[in-house]
């Protein structure tokens, strides 16, 4: 199905509201069509005429028509700008979700700007496709059949050269501004979410640019998106440039084209003298409703490479699935790797191989090995971001794959080895563990995790903001609120990858006596490189390292 | 052009009409249509064209400058402010200021000037008529200028939402590994959908005050227009006025309008503009974290010494050094140790001029070093933070970021001394693998020893290392603690540290707490 009549098919629940829009801009424009008939008829029929009571009709309708067409153009406007918001916003929370089924595992390529670019720019942009793609294509359709109406009512030639006219700036136009359009539309959307995911990296790898002078050749290649970008809107404007004096001039053609064949037709008496003046402004009045139609072709174009992009995302099938029928949440909180191996890609090296070892109810242990040797993997493959490639995980006496990946997050509390902190307070990223938490229970937490003195000494305390990626705060305060998140959750299976790396020995001691008695009556699987979060563990499981 | 033709057009059909002229009468008078028409085509494809052009090349120009304006800032200027807002500002917002360009001012100019010229052209016609002109015109324009300003504040209020909906979004993405660890991604949808939905509203009530000035401006414009006509139409039953002139006030009437109603329908990209122009300029504003180059040339091998040197963040409000002095060798390591939030990273961002002391100078042998050449400057340093980042390319353009004309050979170099060439030999690409967005393709411990290696083959008088070995194993930090000792022999070197075992290597210690140094010296004296 094509892009576009996807879009569309996304306006099925409020399809009324569009037509009620398309209706309204149909009698915008019939209105004026009805203006330029009565007005040139109401002055034509002026000075053959002595009384005033003669012309009242015509006076009233013209009045009338002026007034509607007003109307009629405000209803219009907000029905369809309205309408294509409501689309949008239903639209974008599905590109979330659709995002949100994917990361991490999916999107091991996506870039964090691009994705913004796709959530963000794209779906905005698909407002034009409805406010002036649709309506307007719908009601021209509707208003020229009505102009034709009219002057083949005064000498049916004239509504079939009008026809031809209509035809010719209302599809021949569109068509050519779309041909000439389409390359530029796409290298303009493309460009442009390479420029956000250019940038959103700049901004975040300046410090790295910056200090090792990488910052000029990043703006370089800035600059040669944003030549790209200019270039595609150049190609537009010309190709816009032709379609303005296109219809321009058949607007006016298809004016004088009826005038000239009204001529003889009066002369012969064939018409009343009093249309003649009505015929080419109803043509004129016709084309109104045509105008626009170039631009709406160029608009769509760029809707359509827009809306290519956001449905790739929506269609990306996540390769880890939820079970159509799912084991019940398990009710023991044992784990165990059997013989897992896996690679990220099919080309990459293999992260895992044949990797065995349990973790029994209520036990702790430690995994420990070189750098690389996929200690982050198995909480990957744990969290169920990605499915192995052989063997099998089991979770509480339940396969992974026949449990939903929602119940088995929910049996984990995790320190994840890079934790992520939203821009926004302290307390917003610590009820990211537990949505309800109170206040105080927030408070026991941060205790736990050795944040009270870092808190206390914040004029804001609980309220201050963090900063983008937490970055206010220091590398081992954000890996207390990371931990302070594992102390709110109250969840069977404790999960800790490198819980302790940017802490310093006398914090690191007593965040793992908060840990060790938080683990009572968990399961606690640990990973580091570190001796000291060992002396926690049972049992320690080594991996053998690729490097 | 367009009011000729119409001048012509009703002479035309006046004569047709009440003089029962034949076609051939009238076709010179009818190609003169023509070709007024061919004319009027030209020049509105020439305007639509121009104007589009001119609007591209004016974003390219300010997309450049916030760009620059970003770099020049600094990451520590940058660290305060949502990425995704910088992002859309950058991205879109620059975009906003086309439309204002390409069509907001065009619509602005002709409406000053056209309707003059066609009051003008009607008097000429029909005195009478003007009257009415002339009284509807100001009225309509007063109005519009009224509305206007609503107009104007709602679009600045919906600027300011929207940007912040875009660092919104763009964190929430980022952030979305962990939402989903904690079981709260598809919660989060609800609050996207919420998050549209208010701005859909916040835009309605945007357009709709740009819709209602069309309305009003649309009804008094048709208003005057019927008016018109009538008093037209009953002057002409009174044979007072000519019916081609007639004819041309009628048609002449809306077009003195259309300059208004078209400026009314950009009113709001016109606010749209200049709020995000407003926006970007701020940005390009921003006084840049350090004081521009100065013509100081930097001191070849030099000490570097803090001299009672303090920070405050947040326009003082988080102070972070509080009167740090110590020394950093020529040759030789000194290590910085402390728990954490004592203010060790800090003394690597005055360093590396991310930020500048508050009070207090970091001499650079006799030079301050904020008279030193700032890209000179930092062309010897090289440096691993907390979190290295990464880019999108291959190991083999991270490595070369610090070093453009590094040879291959210069690369397994580095890569060596940061333990790391093992692990990338067993690639299958090698250093031309791909390590995606943030390096996310390879592990914690790997994407630091690549930043390790980065910063090596900078081979930079001064290497500062932030927690630079937090994610190796102990046999791996081993080794790239040798490489560093190496490097100190012939260099400075900078070691931030809460560890001992990365602290022992140094030759120098000097222990802060809270902002200050509370010790200071060789290894055993500060043990």
């Amino acid at each position: 199905m094509s892009p576009l009549r996807r879009v569309l098919r996304l306006a099925a629940p409020v399809r009324w509201w569009l037509v009620l829009a398309i209706a309204a801009a149909a009698g915008a424009l019939i209105a004026n069509v009805g203006l330029m008939t009565a007005a040139p008829y109401l002055l034509s029929k002026a000075p053959l005429v002595t009384g005033f009571a003669a012309l009242s009709v015509a006076v009233t309708a013209v009045r009338a028509f002026a007034i509607t067409r007003a109307s009629l153009r405000y209803a219009e406007r907000t029905l369809s700008h309205t309408t294509a918001l409501r689309i949008l916003t239903e639209l974008r929370t599905t590109v979330y979700r659709a995002v949100a089924r994917l990361a991490p595992g999916d999107l091991p390529d996506a870039r964090s700007g691009d994705l913004l670019a796709r959530i963000d720019a794209d779906v905005d942009s698909l407002d034009v496709f409805f406010v002036r793609g649709v309506v307007p294509i719908a009601a021209a359709t509707i208003a020229s059949a009505v102009a034709c109406v009219v002057l083949s009512v005064i000498l049916p030639e004239l509504a079939a050269v009008l026809a031809v006219f209509l035809l010719a700036a209302g599809v021949g136009v569109p068509l050519a501004t779309r041909a000439a359009s389409r390359g530029a539309a796409a290298s303009l959307v493309e460009a442009r979410g390479r420029l956000h995911a250019d940038l959103a990296e700049q901004i975040d790898g300046m410090a790295d640019l910056i200090a090792f002078g990488g910052d000029g050749n990043a703006s370089e290649s800035d600059a040669r998106a944003a030549d790209r970008i200019r270039d595609a809107q150049r190609r537009r404007a010309a190709a816009l440039g032709w379609a303005a004096g296109a219809s321009t001039f058949l607007a006016g053609g298809a004016g004088i084209a009826c005038l000239w064949l009204a001529i003889p037709a009066v002369r012969s008496s064939e018409i009343a003298g009093t249309f003649l003046a009505v015929v080419p402004l109803v043509a004129f009045a016709a084309f109104e409703a045509v105008g626009p139609l170039g631009d709406a072709a160029r608009q769509t174009e760029v809707s359509r490479a827009a809306a290519i992009r956001t449905f790739a995302l929506v269609d990306t099938a996540p390769r880890v699935a939820d079970p159509m029928t799912s084991d019940p949440i398990p009710g023991r909180h044992g784990v165990a790797f059997l013989d897992v191996s896996f690679r990220y890609a099919p080309d990459a090296p293999p992260a895992l191989e044949r990797v065995s070892f349990e973790l029994s109810e209520g036990g702790r242990i430690g995994l420990v090995g070189p750098s690389g040797s996929g200690k982050t993997t198995v909480v990957n493959l744990l969290l169920r971001f990605w499915d192995p490639d052989d063997g099998e995980i089991v979770l509480g006496g339940s396969p992974l794959p026949r449990l939903r990946a929602d119940d088995v997050r929910a049996q984990l509390a995790v320190v994840p080895q890079h934790p992520y902190l939203f821009n926004g307070t302290l307390r917003d990223n610590l009820l990211v563990a537990d949505g309800s938490a109170a206040d105080e229970a927030i408070l026991a937490a941060c205790e736990r995790a050795q944040l009270s003195r870092f808190i206390a000494s914040l004029a804001d305390g609980l309220d201050t903001q963090v900063g983008e990626h937490g970055l206010k705060l220091s590398g081992g305060e954000r890996q207390r609120v990371a931990l302070a998140r594992v102390f709110l959750r109250d969840a069977p299976i404790v999960v800790l990858d490198e819980p302790t790396a940017n802490l310093d020995p006398r914090t690191e001691r007593a965040v793992l006596g908060r840990l060790d008695a938080f683990a009572r009556g968990r399961s606690m699987l640990i990973v580091t490189h570190r001796p000291a979060p060992l002396e926690l563990v049972d049992r320690v499981t080594s991996l053998a390292g690729r490097g | 052009m367009w009011f000729a033709a119409i001048v012509v057009l009703s002479r035309v059909v006046d004569e047709v009409f009440l003089h029962g002229a034949s076609a051939t009468a009238v076709r010179s008078r009818v190609a003169v249509l023509l070709a007024l028409v061919a004319a009027r085509a030209a020049c509105s494809g020439a305007a639509e064209w121009s104007g589009e052009t001119a609007a591209a090349s004016l974003v390219r120009t300010l997309r450049g400058r916030v760009t620059g304006a970003l770099f020049r800032a600094g990451p520590v200027a940058v660290r305060g402010e949502r990425a995704g807002e910088l992002v859309r500002l950058a991205g879109d917002g620059v975009e906003n200021v086309g439309p204002w360009l390409a069509r907001f001012r065009p619509a602005r100019i002709t409406a000053a000037v056209v309707p003059p010229v066609v009051a003008a052209i009607v008097l000429v016609l029909d005195p009478w008529s003007v009257l009415i002109l002339v009284v509807a015109g100001p009225v309509l324009v007063v109005l519009l200028a009224l509305i206007g300003r609503r107009v104007r504040d709602a679009t600045a209020r919906r600027e300011g939402e929207l940007a912040w909906t875009s660092a919104h979004f763009l964190d929430v993405l980022r952030g979305l590994p962990t939402l989903r660890i904690f079981g709260r991604a598809d919660e989060h949808a609800t609050v996207i959908e919420a998050v549209g939905r208010r701005n859909a509203d916040t835009t309605m009530d945007v357009l709709r005050t740009a819709f209602q000035t069309t309305l009003v401006l649309e009804w008094g414009a048709t208003a005057a227009t019927a008016l018109v006509a009538i008093e037209v139409s009953v002057r002409l039953m009174g044979g007072e006025i000519a019916f081609a002139h007639a004819l041309a006030v009628l048609l002449l009437t809306p077009e003195f309008f259309l300059p208004l109603r078209r400026l009314s329908a950009e009113y709001h990209t016109g606010p749209a503009g200049v709020a995000a122009a407003g926006r970007i300029f701020q940005v390009l504003d921003r006084p840049a974290a350090v004081r521009p180059a100065a013509a100081t040339p930097t001191p070849e091998r030099a000490t570097i010494r803090f001299q009672d040197v303090s920070v405050a963040f947040d326009g003082g409000a988080r102070p972070a050094l509080r009167g740090v002095s110590f020394e950093i060798p020529v040759v030789g390591s000194l290590a910085l140790v402390g728990p954490t939030g004592a203010g060790k990273s800090t003394v690597a961002d005055v360093v590396l001029r991310f930020v500048e002391p508050d009070g207090g100078h970091v001499m650079v042998g006799d030079v301050d070093l904020s008279d030193v050449d700032l890209s000179e400057w930092r062309s010897r340093i090289a440096w691993v933070g907390q979190r290295p980042s990464l880019f999108t390319g291959t190991i083999a353009d991270n490595l070369r970021l610090g070093r453009l004309d590094a040879s291959d050979a210069d690369l397994w170099d580095a890569l060596a001394s940061a333990a790391s060439a093992g692990f990338v030999e067993r690639l299958p690409l090698g250093i031309a693998t791909p390590v995606g967005e943030g390096g996310l393709r390879l592990s914690g411990g790997e994407r630091q020893r690549i930043a390790l290696a980065r910063a090596f083959l900078r081979d930079a008088p001064l290497l500062i290392l932030d927690e630079a070995t937090s994610h190796l194993d102990e046999p791996t930090q081993e080794r790239v603690l040798a490489a560093v000792a190496d490097v100190s022999r012939e260099h400075a070197v900078l070691l931030i540290a809460h560890r001992p075992e990365v602290a022992r290597i140094a030759d120098l210690v000097v222990a802060m707490e809270a902002g200050r140094v509370a010790r200071a010296g060789a290894q055993e004296v500060v043990r």
